[in-house]
């Protein structure tokens, strides 16, 4: 069937609940309003009240009263409603969700599914438009994935709910109504593996989330002038496939990571490190990073200079071409 | 009478060691039960004073004591039954003996061996928690989980008078009121935050938060086991019968200093420490125990050697505990597979090795 990538969502949990009985969902409005981007459209009304939660407005509490019902062998999975008001919660995560398996000597598991609508790109206020993805990835405990399609955010929440470690799982907000067919017969892919989307003999471009789509659309633009870009979809960000990615590079010699997230200590800046000493004699070019500037997410109307583009992805690809 | 002052507060027991009566609250026991609690306090404080001696040696990185407090860990434990869940802070050492959990796992956490270690499952009794207040929530969510299962048990979770600055604790009463969930809310208020006091925490006595959210709230002598064990005992039962969370204040006072890390003479008025040394929970069912001939001299004596018994074993344990290698760690951060700590694991193995290897060269 052809879903929207949100609709995928629905999906997923639907069927969670449905196979699982400990599976619960939690969230600020998820029950009636199905949540602001309705992601949990229908499922309080078909699960009920005691399976699909409506919360108190308190991010802190939710992942903190997630944390208990995980404890007595629930698995919740909980909304965030936007990006930038997951840090009431961040003390929860960091403190409490990711250390507690390595705190009881490998003991407690915390099956939490934190969901978290990220990303800029639809004009939104201030702490709406944020991609915090480092300040988890840089957490021992934690699993952080993100899908940039419908298909891969029907598997890939499958597989982050049956996970028995937590994992924050970030859902590019901007491609929320892209449609694309997804088989809910099996999953395509492991959890935590790169996919080629695209492949190519020149460069290596290396995205996730929202940016995926936007490498596809910079190697289409690069092929009328000649040039073969290979796209991988990252998919997930800890644990990180390099095999996956080295593979790439060793191919093409050179590498570009995207993302909307500042550059300034991002996901680029592992990727571009452990790529560089793994591929050191196969590189042609230093790896280069696209993404955001180190500043607050700007307002609506400045995003379009803000986010990576086709323009700044190819201006990357001829830097690392020139060299 | 100051906001800060303990005013009206349950109490079965008085300094003096005579029993009053409570219209709200009165508690059955036999003379066997009166002794147990006497004796759990006494070993409670027996191995807290071998943390603190431990600490000094050089044999712990930090000993948090709960000097002055054994009276209301041990009351409100011995209300649990086996069955009902706890959350403790990290000075729940009474309630952790109360739970069956063998001192010596608190030992290995403030000697840096673990971070806990423990199994909760085993005696229903939940890591130690160091973020102040961070447990309220999960003791909540917890007890959320005991009402959808219709379990027909408790979760009881502690915390201090500080903890109740922190915005989860007030979430966590929010929640549970909302959720009605069986879950009962033990603030010891000992008075001290590290150096800040009451007065630098809040306006309102803790107990009467309570109303605010939606449930009852009760401050209780906290220095008094028989009021904190009957007190516990009704918010426990009501908490089973699905009646929802009930806060329990428990006015009692920490006569150490925070930590073996602190210096409370810094901040704190001898004087006050006096005063409230006259109002000691041992000596206070030790006087009752006498007065009613419930226990004699050789019950006393016993009773202090078991103390020094414990002490004693908890101390040659912890002097011949070895230190565990980081190689075990890695494997304890995920459940599933990580290829990260794989391959960091495997070169951390390999860089030891190269020291043996060298080594023999």
């Amino acid at each position: 069937m052809t879903l929207s990538l949100v609709r995928a969502i629905n999906e997923a949990l639907r069927g969670a609940l449905a196979d699982d009985p400990k599976v619960v969902l939690m969230g600020e409005d998820i029950g009636k309003l199905g949540g602001v981007f309705r992601a949990t459209e229908g499922l309080q009304k078909d699960f009920g009240e005691h399976r699909v939660l409506d919360t108190p407005l308190a991010e802190s509490g939710i992942v903190g009263t997630a944390i208990g019902l995980a404890l007595r062998g629930y698995r919740p999975v909980v909304e965030i409603q936007f990006d930038g008001f997951v840090f009431p919660a961040y003390d929860q995560i960091v403190t409490q969700l990711a250390k507690m398996r390595a705190r009881s000597g490998g003991r407690l598991g915390l099956p939490v599914v934190i969901r978290i609508p990220y990303g800029g790109g639809i004009g939104a206020v201030e702490h709406h438009s944020e991609s915090p993805e480092a300040l988890f990835a840089h957490v021992a405990g934690l699993r952080v994935v993100s899908p940039s399609g419908a298909a891969d955010a029907y598997w890939m929440l499958r597989q982050a709910i049956a996970c028995d470690d937590p994992v924050v799982f970030l859902e590019p907000k901007r491609r929320y109504y892209e449609k694309e067919p997804v088989d809910t017969s099996a999953p395509a892919a492991p959890l935590h593996s790169v996919r080629v989307v695209r492949p190519g003999r020149d460069m290596t471009l290396v995205g996730y989330g929202p940016t995926v789509r936007t490498c596809l659309d910079a190697a289409a633009a690069a092929e009328e002038d000649g040039v073969s870009l290979e796209v991988l979809d990252l998919r997930s960000l800890s644990p990180i496939d390099f095999d996956g990615i080295e593979a790439s590079v060793r191919r093409t010699g050179r590498l570009s990571v995207v993302h909307e997230a500042p550059v300034f200590f991002g996901a680029g800046a592992e990727i571009a490190a452990r790529i560089s000493e793994r591929c050191f004699h196969h590189l042609e070019a230093p790896v280069l990073r696209v993404g955001g500037y180190h500043m607050p997410y700007p307002g609506g109307r400045m995003e379009r200079d803000y986010l990576p583009d086709l323009d700044r992805v190819l201006d990357a690809a001829e830097r690392a071409l020139a060299y | 009478m100051t906001e800060h002052t303990p005013g009206e507060m349950v109490r079965l027991l008085t300094p003096d060691g005579e029993r009053v009566p409570h219209p709200d609250y009165e508690l059955e026991s036999t003379p066997g039960e009166l002794r147990g609690l006497y004796r759990d306090m006494v070993l409670a404080r027996a191995a807290d004073g071998e943390g603190v001696t431990l600490q000094r040696q050089g044999e712990l990185a930090l000993w948090p004591s709960l000097l002055g407090q054994e009276a209301a860990q041990i009351g409100s434990a011995r209300a649990l039954r086996d069955d009902d869940h706890v959350f403790p802070s990290y000075r729940d050492h009474g309630v952790a003996l109360c739970r069956g959990l063998d001192p010596l796992h608190i030992f290995r956490l403030y000697r840096g061996v673990t971070h806990g270690g423990w199994d909760p499952a085993e005696h229903h009794f939940h890591l130690y928690t160091l973020v102040i207040g961070s447990q309220v929530l999960h003791a909540t969510g917890y007890a959320m989980g005991v009402a959808a299962d219709d379990a027909g048990t408790a979760v009881a979770v502690y915390f201090g008078d500080g903890a109740t600055s922190q915005g989860d604790v007030s979430e966590a009463f929010n929640f549970a009121a909302v959720y009605n969930a069986p879950v009962v809310f033990f603030c010891q208020n000992n008075q001290w935050a590290i150096s800040a006091g009451n007065e630098r925490q809040f306006r309102a006595p803790i107990f009467r938060r309570a109303a605010g959210f939606g449930f009852p709230g009760v401050r209780v002598d906290g220095n008094d086991v028989l009021a904190c064990l009957a007190v516990t005992r009704a918010a426990l039962a009501r908490a089973r019968s699905g009646a929802g969370p009930m806060l329990i204040e428990a006015f009692t006072y920490r006569m150490g200093a925070h930590t073996t890390a602190d210096d409370a003479t810094r901040y704190r008025d001898p004087v006050e420490v006096e005063e409230w040394r006259g109002k000691d929970p041992i000596a206070r069912l030790g006087l009752h125990l006498r007065k009613t001939g419930l226990a004699d001299d050789e019950f006393f004596a016993r009773t202090d050697r078991e103390g020094a018994d414990l002490a004693a074993r908890l101390r040659s344990s912890v002097r011949a505990m070895p230190d565990p290698g980081l190689a075990d760690a890695f494997g304890r951060t995920y459940g599933d597979e990580h290829p990260l700590v794989a391959e960091e694991l495997a070169w951390f193995r390999e860089y030891s090795a190269s020291f043996a290897a060298a080594g023999e060269g």
